[in-house]
């Protein structure tokens, strides 16, 4: 388990984490999810111990970890940057946290082969790992990091550096290891898709404060404000007779405009055909802006074409109210 | 598909580019590149090449008290080594003066290595802003603002007879009488030398360590490296080019100098470079173009084998 405790973090009078509190369950999949600047990476950090606590406690397990060096909090984090060691081979990379608690060498090399074998990397061993490609290299960073037998494996934006196609596959990767090991994964990242992919547990983050946090579906449906709904993406948010609310992209329903069923009326500015779905930018005689996504099938079967004047509208189960931005 | 019909479109306007640009070097500027080095590549061929090539042809030649015969013979070299393995194991003039120079080549090494070490670690690891590195780094560089006369000649009042180290040492009562060895001797060499070549250490091991990505010292104190296993096993070995080509610099200097160990030792400590100077005062220039010779290939043999530790085109 780790949970902070009013955990703050300032750089002389600049606040980057802000008093936060949050508990992660042992053995679940947790994801900081929030833009550049929000405090997220501060945080991590704070948990690994590569950065000092202003205010708050860490706790790691049962013991408040904060003054504990990197090592000894039973965690081990996996950089961004990879931050394999240049002049040492896939295998002594993999067992350098061997190499430093004194493990001799056939014991160190059958370890890492282990490790190299978990994560599909057996066959470079004795690469170097300039030789390898980026979605190696983290393959091999993970192995490194999964060798200290952390309870908590903390990955600072993992999949950033990856391709699209190499990101998708990691991502299934990086659940079967969590899944295998049962042990907690803390995952910076500022991609809402990545977090849903991924994550247990949600924590979005702006300020230095936690917008919101719950499972992944709670957050989508039930995104709290403004910015976690904007930031969630696929929301429209409509300010309706006072109050703010969102409704889904996929929730709206675009009609002809001579087509029975009323609604707001609105001109489609643009279609963007994705394949499975098709978005299209609305405009409303307001001037606000919608996006509707629908079917590929119904926005075929209808006659809407950019240009056209429509009737949009939604169910009223699908009105999700936004409470006032903090 | 459509990323990969993105990608195929990148790609083919990429080749496109480089296609364009081919075509452009072929055209015209092909040239160019040479002519942009041609200036270095004169003054070096004409100031260093040339001249080493006369120094090893002079050094195959005859000489007389007075004159200079261009017919080769190799006695030059015989009479550099004269009675050097009849002598053994009493070592010769020529191997105590080589031996000698060696000595301050290791010891000037290891110190500047040290604190070279010690003040790019500091200006790298612990000087946060450039500003004050730059401010650092031009400190450094003040022994080199004056002549070395002047430096040599300002070392007086310091380590002399009645200099302030020996006034300060008396005063306390460290000492009852002066110190003599301050002076004039091994240690004023080497003190010289490594105030003044220890910047040469200092410049290309910070060049090195400021490469280092910072994420890695993070990574050895997480897989709980203590700090001096990560100074051992992942700082030195990444800071190895810088330290192979600032022992090149100090050794290779210091190998050929005289100016240094002739004032600092007060003209008492033989070196080799003393010795090629003294020849050639006696217009021996044959025999000191073998004793160059002779010198040259003994520093460029001990480059070789710092080489042969660090391959140092992959490390760059």
């Amino acid at each position: 388990m780790v949970e902070l405790a009013a955990v703050t973090k300032r750089y002389g009078s600049a606040v980057a984490v802000d008093a936060i509190s949050l508990k992660i369950k042992a053995g679940s999949y947790c994801c900081l999810l929030g833009p550049s600047g929000c405090g997220k990476t501060s945080t991590l950090r704070m948990i690994a111990g590569h950065e000092d606590v202003t205010d708050g406690d860490i706790v790691v397990g049962h013991r408040v970890v904060n003054d504990d060096p990197p090592a000894r909090r039973g965690t081990a984090m996996m950089f961004q940057s990879y931050a394999l060691f240049p002049h040492l081979s896939v295998a002594e990379n993999v067992a350098f946290s061997l190499r430093m608690k004194g493990v001799d060498r056939n014991n160190r090399r059958a370890r890492a082969d282990e490790m190299l074998k978990l994560v599909s990397m057996e066959d470079y061993a004795d690469r170097s790992p300039n030789q390898l490609s980026g979605g190696q290299q983290q393959r091999v960073a993970l192995a490194r990091a999964l060798m200290t037998e952390p309870s908590v494996l903390l990955l600072d934006e993992p999949l950033s550096a990856l391709d699209p196609f190499l990101r998708v596959r990691m991502r299934s990767e990086l659940r079967r290891i969590q899944a295998e090991l049962g042990i907690t994964f803390i995952h910076v990242t500022h991609s809402q898709e990545e977090a849903m992919a991924l994550a247990d547990l949600v924590v979005v983050m702006k300020d230095g404060r936690i917008a919101q946090s719950g499972p992944p579906r709670e957050i989508y449906n039930a995104p709290r404000n403004r910015f976690v709904a904007q930031f969630m993406g696929g929301h429209n948010i409509i300010e309706d007779s006072g109050r703010t609310i969102a409704v889904r992209a996929d929730e709206l329903e675009v009609r002809p405009a001579d087509a029975p069923g009323g609604g707001h009326s609105a001109v489609v500015r643009e279609v963007e055909y994705r394949g499975p779905d098709v978005r299209l930018s609305l405009e409303t005689e307001a001037g606000e802006a919608l996006t509707a996504v629908m079917g590929e099938r119904a926005f075929f079967d209808g006659r809407i074409t950019p240009g056209a004047r429509v009737c949009v509208g939604w169910r009223p189960d699908a009105v999700h109210a936004l409470a006032q931005d903090a | 598909m459509t990323h990969a019909a993105d990608t195929d479109a990148a790609v083919r306007t990429g080749r496109t580019a480089a296609r364009g640009r081919r075509k452009g070097r072929r055209r015209g500027s092909a040239i160019a590149p040479y002519l942009q080095a041609a200036p270095m590549a004169l003054v070096f061929l004409i100031f260093f090449v040339l001249p080493l090539a006369a120094t090893v042809l002079v050094s195959f030649w005859q000489y007389t008290q007075y004159s200079i015969e261009p017919a080769f013979t190799a006695q030059n070299y015989g009479d550099v080594f004269y009675g050097c393995l009849r002598d053994l194991p009493n070592l010769c003039t020529t191997f105590r003066t080589y031996l000698s120079t060696l000595k301050f080549g290791l010891i000037v090494w290891a110190a500047t290595l040290v604190i070279g070490f010690t003040i790019a670690y500091f200006l790298a690891f612990h000087v946060r802003t450039l500003k004050v590195q730059v401010i650092l780094f031009i400190i450094c560089t003040i022994p080199f603002w004056t002549s070395i006369v002047i430096r040599m000649i300002s070392w007086i009042p310091l380590l002399g007879r009645n200099g302030l180290v020996n006034q300060t040492l008396l005063f306390m009562g460290a000492i009852d009488t002066p110190l003599e060895g301050l002076l004039y001797s091994d240690f004023a060499v080497i003190l010289a030398m490594v105030h003044l070549y220890t910047l040469f250490m200092v410049v290309p091991i910070f060049n090195s360590l400021m490469r280092i990505d910072r994420a890695l010292i993070e990574a050895a104190r997480d897989a709980g490296a203590t700090g001096f296993q990560t100074l051992a096993f992942v700082i030195l070995p990444l800071a190895k080019p810088g330290i192979l080509i600032g022992s090149i610099f100090v050794v290779t200097v210091v190998m050929g100098d005289f100016l240094t160990i002739g004032i600092m030792g007060g003209q008492q400590i033989a070196s080799v470079g003393k010795v090629i100077q003294t020849q050639m005062q006696f217009l021996q220039f044959p025999l000191a173009a073998a004793n160059a010779v002779i010198l040259l290939v003994a520093v460029l043999g001990g480059v070789w084998a710092l080489l042969r530790l660090v391959d140092i085109r992959k490390e760059l």
